[in-house]
């Protein structure tokens, strides 16, 4: 990766190539045509793996299939989402259970990211200091990235053991508690398990992605800034934060939307009770378990439209923030 | 294995391909030591006796994964999956319909088994599975230590609570931190609904849902019975207990860590074993009564054979479960596993008298047992059995009490019948 190389070298040497009779129009027709077929077999991949999935998803939403014979069902409307028959609501939203498992996802996304981000940010620049050791430290840092999440799950849930486990013999030694903690089994403190092994496991994605934004960064406004006077803190505040902030973003988009479809991590780690279930689990619950492919389809519908809704949040301050640092 | 597994997947991914080998018989065989050494021993004498071959598949050990995993390999149509597995004691009225039809092949066995287990296999009076072995929740003591403090096995979960609290903390106090009072399953998943059924029942509060489908749930014996339980988290029984599957109990139990523990036969040979810190000092008795006018409720388990309804070798299949129905088989599966066998003959076998002295009591826990509601509640038994154990849950953990919960358990049930069971 050459940085001098010109950006885009296909578009910088059309021009030569096309005869200057040509009209500009059509060579935008063929310069369109030619665009189309480069993108054609992701798109049709994408069809494929991502598109037709989620078509037969939102059809099987509105019928009553049974898992185990989806060939067979009937149309059933909106009943799996929200239906009132006698008086009583039926469907997903109308499901205590849902909720439970909205707040739990939402809980377990704001907290577990907002930790990422601190921690990440803070690893970043620590790395981005010149020291002894830097690239061992920076290949280091990417090993709880490259582990499995499954394969974390398991490890944590040995070392949250409650009789046998060692957190609690370490935190016994220390001095902290004075009897053995429940780590899985509470409701109350297995969530805060569950956030502490997704914390371990993506703070070096966090990072990585902040240092390499951070080393954008050209080092001639810090000079400039200290030779204004600019303490440490208003020249991370004025000149990294708002530098960094479009990588920032893009990191945080991941990272909420992969947090939002928490699955393997509570379904290992946890009880299974519905004190910790996720919608990811949720919909599992009703699909796999129930075998109500129906219902469990409204489920993963109402997932997807949720994860979509926050992207979509995200990207539009993206867009907010840039042309602002355009200005500037 | 990992191959076995990848195969697995790309049959299931492709939806099946035609059967490949035809006299090979695809067998579910579990991931213990000792399960293997079963198979192996069946595997050997079927392809000695028979000219067919036996391929072994692995399934989750936990019984509801792997109903969840059936039930996908089932919708698939797939035929070269899997022939033969076991069938835990609640399915066969939720996948009876996958199931090859027994009656013809089966029918001249049923005298020799147990009538309860052999009945719950019979669906719509066709045969449709052959039983394996029996299980039923029983309680495990440290006889070392109730004859050190002077105490008898109890007989209501009263007079166990005091004793295990009274061994707990005399124990303790004299350095042996690390001991508790009871450990049993209670964990939000299907093996806390065989605690909470015995619990319930054992204290008169019925079964849930009675045998017509009536929601019988919400009764004051059922909600004391919860109430009793949530007693016991944090001061006989460690908190962790509300993580803990039956191996997780085991551990702690054969550890020398616990007084009591509630769990299934087979943790007796493993107890007993040379490498077993607490080989020699394990009694069992049968689950506690609620109270003086309570009853011993023992959750009633087992295992059954059956085969897929879309196997491309039935003659083979059907061969293999013969095979397994045997007494030799049954003995043996008892020998190496220590699950009581099906077949009341095999309880007669002097070697089988000399290794399971506890077998005897147990025949009498068999006639006590309560099975969970799932005749009743049919094809929505998982969301019944889910709601049970969420309930239960609930109340162990201290989020609710035993009143509330078993009100919100009656009219959740009630939103899965909706009019009648299906």
């Amino acid at each position: 990766m050459n940085p001098k190389s010109p950006p885009m070298t296909g578009v910088g040497a059309l021009p030569a190539m096309v005869p200057a009779s040509r009209g500009k129009r059509s060579l935008q027709a063929r310069r369109s045509r030619s665009a189309w077929l480069l993108v054609a077999p992701t798109l049709i991949l994408l069809a494929g793996v991502a598109g037709w999935p989620l078509v037969r998803t939102v059809f099987y939403s509105f019928t009553d299939a049974l898992l185990d014979a989806p060939h067979e069902y009937l149309f059933v409307g909106l009943a799996n989402y929200l239906e009132f028959a006698d008086g009583e609501a039926y469907g997903v939203l109308a499901d205590p259970v849902w909720w439970r498992s909205v707040r739990n996802t939402l809980w377990f996304t704001f907290v577990s990211v907002s930790m990422e981000l601190v921690l990440g940010m803070a690893l970043a620049l620590l790395m981005n200091q010149k020291f002894r050791g830097q690239g061992l430290v920076r290949t280091a840092i990417l090993v709880p990235w490259a582990i499995p999440t499954i394969v974390t799950a398991k490890m944590f849930s040995w070392m949250f053991h409650d009789q046998y486990g060692t957190i609690n013999d370490l935190l016994l030694r220390v001095g902290l508690i004075d009897a053995p903690l429940a780590w899985i089994a509470e409701p109350g403190l297995s969530m805060w398990a569950v956030v502490l092994a997704d914390v371990w496991k993506t703070v070096p994605f966090m990072a990585l992605m902040l240092l390499a934004a951070l080393q954008m960064v050209p080092s001639d406004l810090y000079e400039a800034a200290r030779v204004d006077g600019a303490s440490a803190w208003q020249r991370f505040r004025r000149i990294t934060l708002p530098l960094i902030m479009p990588a920032m973003i893009v990191a945080l988009i991941f990272r909420t939307m992969d947090a939002l479809r928490v699955f393997d991590l509570i379904y290992v780690l946890t009880s299974n009770s519905e004190a910790t279930i996720s919608i990811s689990g949720y919909a599992r619950n009703q699909m796999v378990a129930y075998q109500e492919m129906g219902v469990g389809s409204a489920a993963s519908v109402l997932v997807f439209l949720m994860v979509a809704g926050v992207a979509a949040v995200f990207l539009r301050i993206g867009r907010f923030s840039e042309p602002r640092e355009k200005q500037s | 294995m990992k191959w076995k597994n990848l195969a697995l997947a790309a049959v299931i991914a492709t939806g099946g391909l035609t059967g490949a080998h035809a006299a090979t018989v695809k067998m579910e065989c579990g991931s213990g030591a000792t399960v293997r050494e079963f198979c192996d021993y069946i595997k050997a004498r079927f392809e000695t006796e028979t000219q067919h071959k036996v391929e072994f598949i692995d399934l989750p050990a936990a019984s509801d994964e792997k109903l969840s995993m059936l039930q996908q390999i089932f919708a698939t149509r797939a035929n070269n999956v899997i022939d033969v597995f076991a069938m835990d004691v609640i399915w066969p009225g939720v996948i009876d319909r996958h199931l090859l039809d027994l009656t013809d092949a089966m029918k001249d066995l049923e005298p020799a088994f147990f009538p309860s287990a052999w009945q719950n296999n019979v669906v719509n009076g066709r045969i449709k599975g052959v039983p394996s072995f029996i299980d039923a929740g029983m309680m495990y003591y440290r006889t070392d230590l109730l004859k050190k403090y002077d105490e008898t096995p109890p007989r209501t979960w009263g007079e166990l609570a005091r004793i295990a609290a009274r061994i707990q903390n005399a124990e303790r106090e004299a350095g042996n931190r690390t001991l508790h009072g009871l450990v049993f399953q209670g964990k939000a998943y299907e093996g806390l609904t065989c605690v909470v059924t015995e619990l319930v029942a054992s204290h008169g509060g019925g079964n849930f849902v009675d045998p017509k489908g009536t929601i019988t749930i919400n009764n004051p014996r059922a909600a004391e019975a919860l109430d009793t339980a949530a007693k016991w988290i944090g001061t006989i029984a460690p908190r962790g207990v509300l993580g803990y599957q039956e191996e997780e109990a085991r551990a702690v139990f054969q550890n020398g860590d616990a007084v009591f523990m509630r769990n299934w036969p087979y943790a007796w040979l493993l107890s007993q074993d040379d490498t077993s810190p607490v080989k020699g000092k394990v009694g069992t008795m049968p689950v506690p009564r609620g109270g003086e006018e309570g009853q011993h409720a023992a959750a009633l388990g087992g295992w059954q054979w059956a085969v897929n309804v879309n196997t491309t070798v039935p003659d083979a299949a059907i061969a293999l479960v013969r095979l397994l129905a045997e007494a030799k088989s049954q003995k043996h599966n008892f020998l190496v596993m220590g699950v009581p066998p099906a077949r009341m003959d095999v309880y007669e076998d002097p070697e089988v008298k000399a290794k399971g002295p506890y077998l005897e009591n147990l025949r009498a826990v068999f006639e006590a047992a309560v099975p969970r509601p799932s005749t009743a509640t049919r094809s929505q038994y998982p969301r019944v059995s889910n709601a049970i154990w969420n309930a239960t849950y609930d109340v162990l953990s201290g989020r609710t009490d035993g009143t509330r919960a078993v009100a919100d358990l009656e009219n959740r049930l009630g939103r899965i019948k909706g009019r009648e069971w299906r």
